[in-house]
């Protein structure tokens, strides 16, 4: 116990007087938590169109009138062919084409139909699509209004018609923050954990204190303790940083139980903190845990259901998030922060963490050799 | 008296280079051991091994009676060791280091400070400074303390003196005097030949191979011929006709001499300075000298 007393106040010490390691504990949850989720928005505005209007009637003003109105378009393009509005595309002021064919109006009283034709620019993939269902939408609802307008009362409901009305749970106003705030602190907590970790062991070999060490009579498992403990409670204070921005800005507060997350935590934080000192016994210099830890944080952090739903993966992609412990943290941050889940709904992450804080931990005591 | 390291017929091989090549020695207790050769003939590694930090590719050693290998927490505990690259921590200070390896070797400063006083104390004013500011000397000094803190049985220092000033350096091996006093044993290893006088016995090593194990007078008593310092205005022109002249058995440069000696026992001394100016050598010099370390050294090698 002396032993490992002594290595945290060791650890400790180091710590405190590295200054950027301090600041980055310190400075990077509160600005990565003021500044991500106000720059990460799904919602697509200001997509550009470019509409050829060979009607110009007063329905194909109309419909024009409400594209622009609807806050999602800007109109960057009025012209008379698809050959002058598909130069705008080809250099990136347009977005989308909307061909309104001639005779639009007429054919549509008339003949109860016509036909519209959009092009979608679809380098940018979200914008385009998103752009593309917005503007069906438009149209969707302008048919509506055609609709009231023509169809005889009394006819009204011989049609019938099916509405969906749709509401968002645990998140009713489709508000970003709320649902990147969890996500982005689940990385946070991961860094800190994980990197700190890693850089840590390889420095000590770097500089060569680790000869030093390994020459004493040191129990291996007191060494990698006296590692992990000091980067655990570094990532618990980050993690109750982080927390707290989330509420002083955002007003977010865990709808569950907060005892509930923080022993989520505990847990995830000795997966994290294991998997990086297994990094670190494989690694020589502080430059080469660097690279690996950073191809397996991109890993993580793409497929840990961030800014892509695991759900909507290919088959093999999802099997390979099992192994992730970024998608499951992101997963019970959400479920607890935001639904409020209990322990029953969490049971099976936790479980999951726990195997990996075991499995990971032991394997990097058995990978740390202090005779080569 | 049991000896206190026995290697024996110890081998150590990275890849395709053979880096200690079957070496065998033994070093009494209580004495001074040096482990003399320039940079790469292996000293490194031997002392890996027997500080348990390198597993042997072939033989054995044992240190204070436990085997390198089998016993090898026994000995973690029982020896000191200085690598040459100096390795404790920049960031702590002077007396946190101290202290911290004495909590690893579940011992106190207090406990063993006798055994450090005489080097602590002139680290003493500069306690509080942190170890990456302190200069080369005095890290060498903090290393050794960080070294005897636990009572070592067994000191290795490797290359403690290489980049420390000479005073320095002069100062270091005083204090491994008073530490062989209290019956410390003491391997160090060093580039320097001059520091194999200060020895008891030294071995030499080339190539990781051992050349010669003896006391160092009996070292240069055992050099076979008699040797003579040269000197000429112009040395490099000296050098060279040496070489080509067949009286001379071996000639090489040595300091501001070049030492040479002469197949026939007997030499002419004359007939030698009348051979060199007639070859145009102004300034010329010649006497008799005592071998040194550093001549049975390459006498060593050459054979």
């Amino acid at each position: 116990m002396r032993t490992i007393k002594f290595l945290l106040q060791k650890e400790f010490r180091q710590i405190f007087r590295n200054r950027a390691i301090l600041a980055m504990v310190m400075v990077m949850p509160v600005m990565q938590l003021l500044i991500l989720p106000l720059a990460s928005n799904y919602e697509v505005k200001n997509v550009n169109i470019a509409v050829i209007d060979n009607d110009h009637s007063s329905y194909s003003q109309k419909l024009i009138s409400k594209i622009t109105a609807s806050g999602y378009f800007k109109l960057t393009g009025y012209d008379f062919s698809f050959k002058e509005a598909f130069k705008l595309i080809e250099s990136d002021k347009a977005d989308l084409i909307l061909e309104i064919p001639h005779g639009f109006e007429r054919n549509l009283v008339r003949e109860d139909e016509q036909k519209l034709f959009i092009a979608v620019n679809a380098i940018n993939g979200t914008k385009a699509n998103l752009g593309g269902v917005y503007l069906t939408g438009i149209i969707k609802n302008f048919n509506a209004d055609v609709r009231v307008q023509l169809v005889q009362p009394g006819k009204f409901n011989q049609q019938p018609t099916i509405t969906i009305a749709s509401s968002n749970w645990f998140n009713p106003y489709l508000n970003y923050h709320v649902f990147m705030v969890p996500g982005i602190l689940a990385i946070l907590v991961t860094m800190i954990g994980g990197f700190l970790t890693a850089l840590n062991i390889v420095k000590e070999k770097e500089v060569g204190t680790i000869e030093q060490i390994n020459v004493t009579p040191i129990k291996k498992h007191h060494f990698i303790l006296g590692k992990l403990i000091p980067f655990w409670i570094l990532g618990n204070i980050v993690f109750t940083l982080g927390l707290i921005v989330s509420w002083l800005i955002y007003g977010i507060t865990p709808l569950g139980n907060i005892l509930l997350l923080y022993a989520f935590i505990a847990v995830y934080l000795l997966a994290i903190s294991g998997f990086g000192l297994l990094i670190s016994t494989f690694c020589d210099t502080q430059q080469q845990a660097m690279f690996v830890m950073f191809f397996f944080m991109m890993v993580f952090i793409l497929m840990g259901g961030l800014f892509t739903s695991i759900d909507s993966m290919p088959d093999w992609a999802k099997f390979v998030t099992k192994f992730n412990p970024v998608a499951y943290l992101i997963d019970v941050m959400r479920m607890i922060i935001l639904k409020g889940s209990g322990f029953k709904d969490i049971a099976k992450q936790l479980g999951t963490i726990g195997l990996f804080a075991v499995v990971l931990n032991s394997w990097a005591i058995i990978n740390y050799k202090k005779t080569s | 008296m049991e000896a206190a390291v026995i290697v024996k017929d110890l081998t150590k091989v990275y890849g395709e280079t053979t880096a200690v090549d079957v070496v065998s020695f033994s070093v009494n207790q209580g004495e001074i051991f040096g482990l003399i050769g320039p940079d790469g003939a292996g000293k490194t590694s031997i002392f890996r091994v027997l500080t348990t930090l390198l597993l042997p590719d072939g033989g054995s050693a044992t240190v204070d009676g436990f085997d390198v290998v089998k016993d090898y927490s026994q000995i973690r505990s029982r020896v000191g060791y200085m690598p040459g690259k100096f390795s404790l921590y920049q960031d702590l200070s002077v007396e946190e280091n101290l202290n911290f390896f004495a909590t690893l070797f579940n011992t106190t400063i207090k406990e063993n400070y006798h055994l450090i006083k005489d080097i602590y104390v002139q680290l003493e004013s500069f306690k509080t400074r942190r170890a990456g500011k302190l200069s080369g000397g005095m890290k060498q000094k903090l290393a050794l303390c960080c070294a005897l803190i636990h009572k070592p049985t067994v000191l290795f220092l490797d290359e403690p003196t290489t980049g420390v000033d000479p005073v320095s350096r002069k100062e270091f091996w005083e204090m491994l005097k008073q530490l062989k006093a209290q019956n410390i044993t003491i391997v160090v290893s060093t580039p320097y030949m001059d520091e194999a006088n200060l020895c008891d016995r030294i071995a030499l090593i080339q190539g990781g191979k051992l050349l010669s194990v003896n006391t160092p007078g009996n070292i240069i008593k055992a050099y076979p011929d008699q040797l003579y310092a040269i000197k000429a205005d112009n040395m490099h022109a000296l050098l060279k006709i040496l070489n080509g002249y067949d009286e001379v058995l071996a000639s090489y440069a040595f300091g501001e001499f070049a030492h040479a000696s002469f197949k026939n026992k007997a030499v002419d001394l004359e007939g030698v300075k009348s051979y060199l100016t007639k070859k145009d050598l102004t300034g010329l010099e010649l006497k008799k000298t005592g071998a040194t370390i550093e001549d049975s050294f390459i006498k060593l090698l050459k054979d």
